[in-house]
């Protein structure tokens, strides 16, 4: 391990661990632009210039790797005199707009000009002005404060995995953009915002709508995928202005999806902020009392198995708990959380979550993918992959075999086929990554929603479970069998068993129910995604609809009474990612109006029905949650679940494939609220966006 | 005085043929089997015994680089030679007569070479706008294959070897070694970061070493006739014979082989017919093409041509284009010009150059016209020191030293046109 001296100080270091890392360790500071953890080092901005003993030139530390012996001075004369030049250089053509640049008070260049640079300009010229550049519906450009620290193109071509920016021209005519002046077709995009060390891409849908130091900050979770991404809310008075990205190294690192990071406009649209019952078939405003008592009125003559709930795929844990809570107190079995019609859940914990973990992917060395987009269902974890992919001559190449449409992941694949069929062949050993599964040392299956949400979804989970056993993906230490979640309340659900209980039925046998008459009173809670049609006409002989939930989309619009709920901003929750990572969301504004958290809403109910449910606070809720799972207690870790056997064994149908988003931007209540989820649609996906309900 | 005996470069001027039969009239090609047979290691040690020094501009030990490859591959990476023939220094014009006069010579160099190091293949980058030069190298590298002299047992020495030519598309960066293999990579020429060196990391990840054409060129004359001969020709440190490229305001520009060490003053009376009006009539030389500080008349006087002299007196041998100026020239029009050069050539990618051969060009174009205030000067100069030994290539510090080698021996002439600008201004105020 090599040994050297900075300012004094000996430090012994990691081989190839560079000089700048050395010196953070010592908490000594070394300005930087151009060197990010995550992405390669071009030594560009040569802000990072230290004296190095023996060397006539000072060297850039970013890019040095520590040696044995070496003498580092991080506050001489010769570094000073460096750092001061590079700053008054980077400055010489940077326009003096702060009062109007987006990025002030949050500016790298900000703080390092107070610290490194002069205090007054020697440079008499003109500065230079660059045009702006079109990136899509996302990011702002303003080319001129560009410094050319190249982030952004590294960003995209190694962490994205969209070769679409680039530097054009030289000298100082050297410009970033993608030439052609296209939309970046990458749904990681806007981490190009963060990386970005001056306010050269900045936020369009943010573009001068609050300063840093206005806004609240809240960490919490982001619900838009199953991925769980560690968030930060900016909020300023009662309004989410933005979502960051808060670094977990396990679930996101420091990224974000731009449907996580953008569709927050949609919590400003289309909100339910006070009751509404349905009254000579129009919605009206109503009270909490009238909006409860005609609920009651409709549950009073009603037996258990008459009465329904599906939960949406934004449910969070204490409301799936009180509403799951509240079924039981009516006797009623007939509960389900699988819009979808996904066939999971019911078995061990194992058969349904992503067992590998997230950063588990970066120790994988073969990965089938059934039936999954994972650059659409979770960008995060495509990015994961492709990280794994690229890491490939370091620690042996990754290979990755899919079942299901052949599309471009951003790494290399190989496609074995479109439907069961193929994984069956798997299954039973045939075909060559039936040997690469089975010769790997850690080898993934990642099953996808497009897999499970079939008819046939339980048989072809049989079947990926055989391929999990016969190519021993399972083994002391190593998990290989994943689930990949596209709903954040999945998986939270499943855990407390927001399942049908004996006899029940579940959201086909609901809806089937409803439309047959056998189902009288449906209780919607935030589900959005299911047939509405098959409930029957509202006021009419269809089934008493009871909508919770935040957004007037598909389910409200049905709903006989309205109960406005709270979005994930807005609420003390709870969320269990698709590894089963129980995380903890944080309430960063109210709800609007009237709304209010959804479990409170649900205990008020149960009250106002004189089934009181047993819980008066948040904690004494959470130790029911605890009661009716153990993992409920363990905030942000990950225990592996034990093996066991799921599925049904069953005849699969022919059909491929098929990803269960259709279309990135536009997934839940919230984003289809989304003006810039919208654009991103028309811009990006080129279409024309249907007209919103 | 060069003895035409020891002459290597015997048709600089194009009067015999370039092709093989020529070529072997000459003694090229002579019994290459035999310098081949000398091993890697004898061949090293020759070219370490001659004193050679890389001919390129920084005149670092072409032996000592050689040994640096490694001595055998562990891991399977093969090792190359890159030639460097994207000859594009302004004043400098040597390489490009080699090619299109002397291409064996080259390619002999380049076999004995790639053997001294151990590599099988051998890139030839050329200047994009060496349109018929690199046709005249392609002429003379499948002549050599037809011959047997390159390709598999190339001229009987039982080392494989290939040689390839890569044309650039016109990028002065593009003759930084680094940059010139992101170009052959198919990358656009940007200079890379050191460490690590290309004898680790080089063209596509493998050993690489880069090396001047002259530099390769002269090798096989260096083991032909031992490597004390080359040693003898020269002065101590400074050995063997160098090519000269004499122009601006001389009787006779041209191109010549000389012995290093031989005075300025002799170098361009001799064989340039000497300054334009006599050499009183000189205002300065640019000893080493447009990269070094220009030196006054009165260094010149005196001033030997080889890399120590030349750094002693604060500039540089470089690549030995010689730009003479006499006292009809505009010395600061003309260091303008060169600072336009450099930031036109800038790549763009490090902070320095990319903005600061700009400055120093905007400040001294304005300086030039005397739109200035004499603070400005010490500016100016500081400019050049911020950009000076911070940039990730060599670049930074060839835009900033011609600007340099101005402020200290022309700072005079810089005042004065600063005066007389604001006299004359105030004359017109008044």
């Amino acid at each position: 391990m090599p040994k050297l001296t900075i300012d004094g100080i000996e430090i012994e270091v990691e081989p190839g661990t560079s000089v700048l890392q050395a010196c953070e360790r010592l908490g000594i500071e070394i300005p930087r632009f151009c060197f990010h953890d995550r992405l390669s080092v071009p030594a560009n901005c040569r802000m990072c210039l230290v004296e190095m003993e023996r060397s006539p030139k000072p060297i850039a530390s970013c890019a040095m790797p520590a040696a044995d012996g070496m003498v580092i001075h991080t506050d001489s004369e010769i570094t000073r005199k460096a750092r001061r030049g590079v700053m008054e250089l980077l400055l010489i053509n940077h326009p003096l707009d702060c009062p109007i640049c987006d990025q002030g008070g949050e500016c790298d260049l900000q703080d390092q000009a107070v610290a490194y640079g002069l205090d007054h300009s020697r440079f008499q010229e003109n500065k230079r002005a660059v045009k702006e550049k079109y990136l899509g519906p996302l990011i702002k450009t303003f080319m001129t404060r560009c410094i050319h620290c190249t982030r952004c193109i590294r960003f995209s071509d190694e962490i994205a995995g969209v070769e679409e920016l680039g530097a054009t021209g030289r000298g100082e005519h050297m410009e970033i953009g993608t030439y052609i002046e296209r939309a970046i077709t990458s749904e990681l995009s806007g981490n190009l915002i963060d990386v970005c060390p001056v306010g050269a891409l900045t936020s369009k849908p943010y573009a001068f709508a609050a300063r840093p130091w206005e806004l609240k900050k809240t960490d919490t979770i982001d619900v838009m995928d199953a991925v769980g991404s560690n968030i930060r809310v900016d909020s300023r008075g009662g309004e989410v202005m933005r979502v960051l990205p808060r670094l977990h190294e396990d679930v996101n690192e420091e990224w974000i999806s731009d449907k996580t990071r953008f569709a927050c406009d949609g919590l400003r649209r289309q909100r339910l902020d006070r009751p509404y019952v349905r009254e000579n078939g129009k919605l009206r405003p109503a009270t909490w009392d009238e909006a409860f008592a005609t609920i009651a009125e409709r549950l009073g003559a009603l037996k258990g198995d008459q009465i329904a709930a599906i939960a949406g795929d934004l449910a969070d844990v204490e409301g799936l708990m009180a509403l799951k809570d509240l079924m039981g107190q009516l006797g009623s079995p007939n509960l389900d959380c699988r819009q979808d019609g996904a066939q999971i859940g019911g078995g061990p914990r194992a058969g349904y979550l992503f067992n590998t973990g997230i950063a588990g992917i970066e120790s994988a060395d073969a990965i089938l993918l059934v039936g999954t987009n994972p650059r659409w269902e979770a960008p995060i974890i495509n990015a994961r992959i492709r990280k794994r992919w690229l890491l490939g001559g370091q620690i042996g190449a990754l290979k990755v075999g899919v079942i299901g449409p052949d599309i471009d992941l951003t790494y290399r694949t190989q496609h074995l086929g479109a439907g069961p069929r193929t994984l069956q062949s798997i299954a039973t050993g045939k075909g060559d990554f039936a040997d690469i599964l089975g010769a790997a040392d850690r080898p993934m299956l990642i099953l996808g929603m497009g897999a499970l949400a079939r008819p046939d979804g339980a048989a072809v989970l049989d079947m990926a479970r055989q391929v999990a056993d016969s190519c021993g993906l399972v083994k002391e230490g190593w998990n290989g069998f994943n689930v990949l979640h596209t709903a954040a309340g999945r998986v939270g659900a499943l855990d407390i068993g927001f399942l049908p209980g004996d006899g029940g039925r579940d959201v086909a046998g609901i809806l089937e129910g409803a439309g047959s008459g056998a189902v009288k009173l449906v209780w919607l809670y935030g589900a959005d995604e299911i047939d509405m049609t098959a409930l029957g006409a509202p006021g009419g002989d269809g089934a008493f609809v009871v909508y919770q939930g935040h957004h007037g989309d598909r389910g409200a619009h049905r709903a006989d009474v309205i109960l406005p709920g709270a979005a994930y901003t807005e609420k003390n929750a709870t969320y269990v990612n698709t590894e089963g990572r129980v995380q903890r969301a944080r309430m960063a504004v109210f709800p609007p109006g009237e709304a209010r958290e959804d479990w409170r809403i649900l205990r008020a109910f149960s009250d106002r029905i004189g089934r009181r449910l047993p819980y008066d606070s948040l904690t004494q809720l959470r130790g029911r949650l605890v009661e009716a799972n153990p993992v409920f207690a363990e905030i942000d870790r990950l225990s592996p679940a034990a093996w066991g056997t799921f599925g049904t064994e069953g005849k699969v149908a022919n059909p491929g494939f098929a990803s269960p988003v259709a279309n990135f931007y536009m997934t839940d209540p919230i984003s289809r609220a989304s003006v810039t989820m919208a654009k991103c649609v028309q811009e990006i996906m080129g279409q024309t966006p249907a007209a919103a309900e | 005085m060069l003895r035409d005996e020891d002459r290597i470069f015997t048709n600089l001027y194009g009067w015999y043929g370039a092709d093989l039969d020529a070529a072997r009239q000459r003694g090229i090609w002579d019994n290459t089997k035999a310098l081949a047979a000398l091993g890697r290691e004898r061949i090293v040690e020759e070219v370490k015994t001659s004193g050679l020094r890389g001919r390129g501009g920084a005149g670092f030990p072409t032996g000592l680089k050689w040994s640096f490859m490694p001595k055998e591959s562990k891991d399977g990476r093969p090792s190359y030679l890159v030639i460097n023939a994207d000859e594009s220094e302004p004043g400098t014009c040597k390489d490009r007569d080699i090619l299109r006069y002397d291409p064996h010579r080259l390619l002999e160099g380049a076999l004995l070479a790639g053997i001294g190091m151990g590599a099988n293949a051998c890139y030839i980058y050329i200047r994009g706008e060496f349109y018929n030069e690199g046709s005249a190298v392609q002429r003379a590298i499948d002549e050599a294959y037809g011959a047997g002299l390159l390709g598999k047992n190339a001229a009987d020495s039982g080392w494989d070897y290939d040689v390839y030519l890569h044309r650039g598309a016109g990028a002065y960066i593009c003759g930084e070694e680094t940059a010139l293999l992101e170009s052959i990579e198919g990358k656009k020429g940007q200079p890379r970061n050191k460490p690590p060196f290309p004898a680790m990391a080089g063209l596509y990840g493998c050993p690489t070493t880069v090396n001047n054409v002259e530099t390769i060129a002269v090798v096989p004359e260096i083991l032909r006739r031992g490597g004390d001969w080359f040693a003898g020709l020269g002065r101590p440190k400074n050995a063997g014979t160098k090519l000269f490229c004499i122009s601006g305001h001389v009787v006779q520009p041209c191109n010549v082989e000389e012995e290093l060490g031989i005075p300025l003053k002799e170098l361009i009376d001799r064989h340039a017919g000497g300054v334009r009006g006599g050499w009183d009539n000189l205002l300065g030389v640019i000893p080493g093409g447009s990269s070094v500080p220009v030196l006054p008349k009165d260094i010149c006087d005196t001033v030997l041509m080889d890399f120590d002299s030349l750094r002693d007196v604060k500039s540089g041998l470089g690549t030995a284009g010689v730009i003479v100026m006499d006292r009809s020239t505009d010395i600061v029009e003309a260091i303008v010009r060169l600072s336009h050069f450099y930031m036109h050539e800038s790549c763009g990618q490090c902070t320095p150059c990319r903005e600061g051969t700009g400055w120093m060009w905007r400040l001294l174009k304005r300086m030039g016209r005397g739109q200035a205030s004499v603070e400005e000067i010490d500016t100016l100069y500081e400019v050049t020191k911020e950009i000076e030994g911070h940039t990730i290539c060599a670049l930074g510090d060839a835009a900033a030293w011609p600007v340099q080698g101005l402020i200290r021996h022309f700072r005079p002439e810089l005042e004065r046109r600063i005066k007389e600008y604001r006299r004359s201004a105030q004359a017109r105020a008044a």
